[in-house]
């Protein structure tokens, strides 16, 4: 199926879902050095966000983890592209600095996207592609 | 949000990959907050320069710009004196990265200016009505409150895709509708010196980002009471804009509050007698930066004495080199003088247990910030300790 988005930062990509219905604070919740989620409160604790499309509600915390994405990015560890509810300037700016695909402004249902499915984002067309329905 | 056709050039990447992504960052801030356009700004100062804050991503990401700054722009406080930063204890390692910092931001044509109070250098850089970007939060609250321009808060590559092409979204304390005051504050006490910094320290956590209204009695507070009470504010909460009446600009339109607040001798008090000064085994001045009359001040109390404590006064580069006699003086007594750096940013600060300040911002940053504890005192107290007293 597809779904229209609005794009914050451009590009395209493609790649397996890793989903989340919290919100993400780079800084602390997400390993510079290895790409994993080591928050033990976080529902991603334990997983790899590297070269996954990320789907979550949107970032929070620290400005510092713009720099977080950035890091990941050159260690090749960032996700392929994200998908946010609604983007705040953190994630935002991460993905513009890092050049990642990131989308916003889609409905919650975005977050019933199984992990592992695969999502294609085009940004710059403003369009969501997902081998899955994702309808009730 | 709307692009003239200019913008919209260089946000499909007609002037390169720099600048195409530079405009991304506005244009997406833009979005996020609802801005109609964009506005040119008249000066920048930009976040993002202590290595400790940014890391080795950090430095990367700078030094792999082009281009060259629009508008003036100028630097926050670093992690250490770029002269004088074996005297503080810094790392060859942390230096090194330090100056390749500094150098891709010279790089970028940004004036190596690393100071929390660009207002007290330079008086080109903001004027009432000014659009500005700018980054430090006690500059920001400066900015909004005493010089009545007109500044969000930027983070440090909001700010460098501001100086890059030199506009900003037209959103935030950009608008009057976002400037009208939320909050009265009615003071009962006749403040001076540090007692500013109590109160923002107080009022910070109450109001959190709202828009303070002050009703002070008495003398009228100087430049430098003003910077320590926008400064504390905006530690302890996040106030980006306050009025004094009577002494800063008027808001811009009829307001009222939706709630009321006041404070008397006896709260201001409490703030020190709950963060004592006992037991700081070093005392540091000049958060936010000194100005040449807090310097001034500072040498007079510490003619013809020494310091039995580590004592450091904290200041932009261009006061100290504007009053060397000043600078000398306080030396004279074995206490140092630091430029571009301060005890908030500094890696430096780590080492020691407790440190006594003047400031109410410092109070609040240090702990967290630099894993020291904190104390608050007068400026008289603070060198009172620094003497061996108490």
């Amino acid at each position: 199926m597809e779904i229209k988005c609005h794009k914050v930062a451009s590009g395209q990509a493609s790649g397996p879902a890793l989903v989340t219905k919290d919100a993400i604070s780079f800084l602390g919740n997400v390993d510079a050095k290895t790409g994993m989620v080591v928050d033990p409160a976080h529902e991603l604790f334990g997983q790899c966000i590297a070269r996954k499309v990320l789907i979550f509600p949107g970032g929070k915390g620290s400005t510092v983890g713009s720099y977080v994405i950035y890091q990941l990015k050159k260690r090749d560890l960032a996700p392929v592209a994200m998908i946010n509810i609604r983007s705040e300037p953190i994630v935002a700016i991460g993905a513009i600095i890092s050049g990642i695909p990131l989308v916003d402004r889609v409905t919650e249902e975005i977050l019933r996207v199984k992990n592992g499915t695969f999502v294609e984002v085009d940004a710059d067309l403003g369009v969501i592609k997902i081998s899955q329905s994702i309808a009730k | 949000m709307y692009l003239s056709r200019e913008e919209e050039g260089i946000y499909q990447g007609e002037q390169g990959e720099t600048l195409r992504r530079m405009m991304e960052i506005l244009v997406a801030l833009g979005d996020i907050y609802g801005a109609e356009k964009l506005v040119p700004v008249r000066s920048v100062q930009i976040a993002g320069v202590s290595y400790k804050n940014i890391g080795e991503a950090g430095l990367e990401w700078i030094s792999d710009l082009q281009g060259k700054v629009m508008v003036p722009s100028i630097l926050n406080p670093a992690g250490m004196d770029l002269c004088r930063w074996k005297e503080m204890g810094i790392g060859e390692e942390f230096a090194r990265k330090q100056q390749q910092t500094i150098e891709a931001y010279r790089k970028l044509g940004v004036t190596i200016d690393c100071t929390c109070t660009p207002y007290q250098i330079y008086d080109g850089l903001a004027a009432k009505g000014d659009h500005l970007a700018w980054s430090e939060s006690s500059a920001v609250s400066y900015a909004n409150s005493v010089i009545g321009a007109c500044t969000n808060r930027e983070g440090g590559p909001s700010a460098l895709a501001a100086a890059l092409v030199g506009k900003t979204a037209l959103y935030g304390y950009h608008l009057d509708e976002n400037r009208l005051p939320t909050h009265l504050v009615e003071v009962r006490a006749d403040l001076r010196g540090s007692d500013y910094g109590a109160l923002g320290f107080l009022v910070g956590r109450i109001v959190k980002d709202g828009v303070p209204f002050f009703r002070l009695p008495g003398r009228r507070p100087a430049p430098d009471e003003l910077k320590a009470l926008g400064a504390a504010m905006a530690a302890s909460g996040s106030v980006a804009l306050y009025y004094v009446e009577n002494v800063t600009p008027k808001p811009p339109g009829p307001w009222r509050v939706e709630e009321k607040i006041g404070f008397d001798r006896k709260e201001i008090d409490e703030v020190y007698a709950k963060y004592p000064g006992s037991g700081a085994d070093v005392v540091a001045l000049g958060c936010p930066h000194c100005s040449a009359e807090e310097l001034e001040k500072i040498a007079g109390l510490l003619r013809g004495e020494k310091v039995q404590k580590e004592l450091w006064v904290c200041t932009a580069r261009k006061i100290a080199d504007l009053h060397p006699h000043l600078v000398a003086a306080i030396e004279e007594s074995g206490a140092q003088v630091f430029c571009d750096t301060c005890m908030v940013v500094s890696p430096a600060t780590e080492r020691f247990g407790k440190m006594m300040v003047n400031s109410g911002k410092a109070l609040v940053y240090l702990p967290g910030l630099a894993g020291v504890q904190a104390g608050l005192g007068s400026l008289e107290e603070c060198i009172d300790v620094a003497l061996g007293g108490r």
